[in-house]
């Protein structure tokens, strides 16, 4: 999923970079008042998790592999404004690895953090109304808005693709072959951030922004601990 | 901070290495999703070369490392106390924005 430089032309990325910096600055004010003391720690944790996981490829079908995406696992995690940071940072160590481009780095945000996040996030929060106020109700509604996620980041591809592609191609077949492979995928990613998420329910369920709602009292803490 | 969350980060970081060092090496090596995309709509020769290609940690291979599996779990775990330290640090920032005087001054008196 991390594009390198050259499949998407320049005043595209540019253009990405650009929506990649303004969701991260609304991000950043967003987070700095929703995110909880208890929870900033927490949101290192995350991003160095998510880093770990991503290198774990996992077969998906002949000769392709994929692997962990992890921003609606962040996002229920520390909440979405603060997942949306948490990709970011990922994204920026792994370009160091030489693992996504450099002029590609707005779009990566774009995609895997802002579109995979938020999106991801908004499908968690309509999920859960579905399902039961348990912990099952928020470890199933993690799946299933994971799995989304990276669908609606490989659809993300496709739509910049579409504007600024450096090869010709028919869109409706690269669309279908980046939906198809994707939601593969996104059946690891559910099965992943189901399994994560139901760890830290089950070890510390008032660590888990997704299911605050499910704690017994109702979360008020000024910052008292520092 | 409080201690019991201390031992859940301490914890979970240390998952998250021992991942990156005894796991990742034994990822599977295929292309991902883009990649044999990329490959079978035939525009994977689009691709530049990365600029950052020839450093000290592209690829996840670490220079001077020679086995392959040891070059890529010493690589994920230079990335994950990377970026542990980068996010840690992107939050400890984000909170002295909180922390405006502008924004709460009680809370700011009360945590004083």
């Amino acid at each position: 999923m991390h594009i390198p430089d050259g499949f998407i032309d320049g005043p595209t990325s540019l253009g990405a970079a650009g929506m990649a910096a303004a969701g991260l600055g609304v991000s950043v004010r967003r987070a700095a008042d929703a995110l909880d003391d208890r929870r900033a720690p927490l949101a290192g944790l995350v991003a160095a998790f998510v880093f770990a996981v991503q290198m774990l490829n996992f077969p998906v079908a002949s000769g392709t592999s994929g692997h962990l995406l992890g921003a609606v696992l962040a996002a229920v995690l520390v909440g979405p404004w603060a997942a949306v940071i948490c990709i970011a940072v990922v994204l920026l160590v792994q370009a160091l690895f030489a693992d996504g481009g450099l002029t590609a780095l707005g779009l990566n945000v774009l995609n895997m953090g802002l579109v995979a996040g938020l999106g991801g996030y908004v499908v968690f929060l309509v999920a859960r109304r579905l399902r039961p106020r348990t912990k099952a109700g928020v470890v199933a509604a993690s799946a299933v808005a994971a799995g989304l996620s990276v669908v609606l980041a490989a659809v993300a591809f496709v739509v910049e693709y579409a504007i600024g592609g450096t090869v010709d191609l028919s869109l409706g077949a690269v669309l279908g072959a980046m939906v198809g492979v994707h939601v593969l995928i996104g059946i690891g990613e559910a099965v992943i951030t189901a399994m994560t998420v139901s760890a830290v329910l089950a070890v510390r369920p008032d660590l888990v922004h997704g299911a605050a709602d499910l704690l017994p009292v109702p979360e008020v803490r000024p910052a008292l601990a520092r | 901070m409080k201690a019991n969350t201390k031992l859940f980060v301490v914890a979970g970081l240390l998952l998250a290495l021992a991942l990156a060092l005894f796991v990742s090496p034994f990822a599977d090596s295929d292309p991902d999703g883009l990649g044999k995309v990329a490959e079978e709509q035939g525009f994977s020769g689009a691709e530049q070369e990365h600029d950052l290609g020839d450093g000290p940690v592209a690829d996840y291979e670490v220079d001077g490392v020679d086995d392959d599996r040891m070059s890529t779990g010493v690589a994920g775990v230079i990335g994950v106390l990377v970026t542990f330290g980068l996010g840690m640090g992107a939050f400890a920032l984000l909170r002295t924005l909180r922390r405006a005087p502008e924004d709460e001054p009680t809370a700011d008196a009360r945590a004083g």
